[in-house]
């Protein structure tokens, strides 16, 4: 149920998150001085927790997505099966995040 | 309606709403495709040296970069386009959610639009 409504949340904000990778990409095609203002707005604080957060809403919606495939298929529905399901989407989620915020923001570039 | 015409609706997989099925089966090609191309643009962007203006052209100009970049860029916005619009239609109702699912599309359209051109005009140079 948490989960469940976690996986919307997620997702319509990474659809904010879809709106930057957009962006993104039409500075960098728009030119140089355009993906230096990108760059700027991008790199100041409230962006970057906004992107650490997509960051990790990403590896959640990924992981409880797969398990939606899953069900989607008629597997996993028992419910002790769902519960171990929703217990790996977390573990995934916290380990997938680490190692992710951890390349992005702390081993040498910036997202 | 004739028994033919309603064995095709069952064999089009068309529901009383007449594009559920569509839907669902939209919602779960653009998670696959996703699910392969959010990670290798992640890890991508991970691998790469710098985010400087030149490493970064550079990168998303590249025949295949660029090729899974569109592909990417049409799942997600169609993909986010689609749950937007659950989210919408499971908690407004009447005007507003009229609203919503239009500016949705809208939206959605648009980025798909200049996330497209942009990536074109990278990868052909233009």
């Amino acid at each position: 149920m948490t989960l469940s409504i976690l996986h919307r949340a997620t997702g319509v904000f990474l659809s904010l998150g879809l709106v930057l990778l957009v962006a993104w990409l039409a500075s960098l095609a728009a030119g140089e001085q355009a993906h230096a203002s990108f760059t700027a707005f991008a790199t100041s604080w409230p962006v970057q927790v906004l992107v650490g957060l997509m960051l990790i809403s990403f590896c959640y919606h990924l992981a409880n997505g797969v398990r939606h495939l899953v069900w989607d298929l008629g597997r996993g529905l028992e419910r002790h099966q769902a519960r171990a399901s929703g217990r790996a989407v977390v573990v995934f989620t916290v380990l997938a995040s680490a190692v992710v915020l951890y390349l992005a923001f702390f081993h040498g570039g910036r997202p | 309606m004739s028994n033919a015409a309603n064995a095709l609706t069952r064999v089009l997989g068309l529901g009383s709403a007449h594009e559920g099925a569509h839907h669902w089966r939209t919602q779960r090609l653009t998670a696959l495709a996703l699910l392969l191309l959010g990670p290798w643009l992640l890890v991508s962007l991970l691998l790469l040296p710098d985010l400087s203006f030149a490493t970064l052209r550079a990168w998303v100009g590249g025949l295949v970069n660029a090729s899974l970049l569109l592909i990417l860029v049409v799942a997600a916005c169609w993909h986010s386009q689609l749950g937007v619009q659950v989210v919408a239609e499971d908690y407004t109702r009447g005007a507003t959610r009229i609203v919503l699912l239009i500016a949705n599309a809208f939206v959605h359209i648009v980025l798909a639009a200049l996330g497209v051109l942009s990536i074109l005009r990278l990868a052909l140079g233009a």
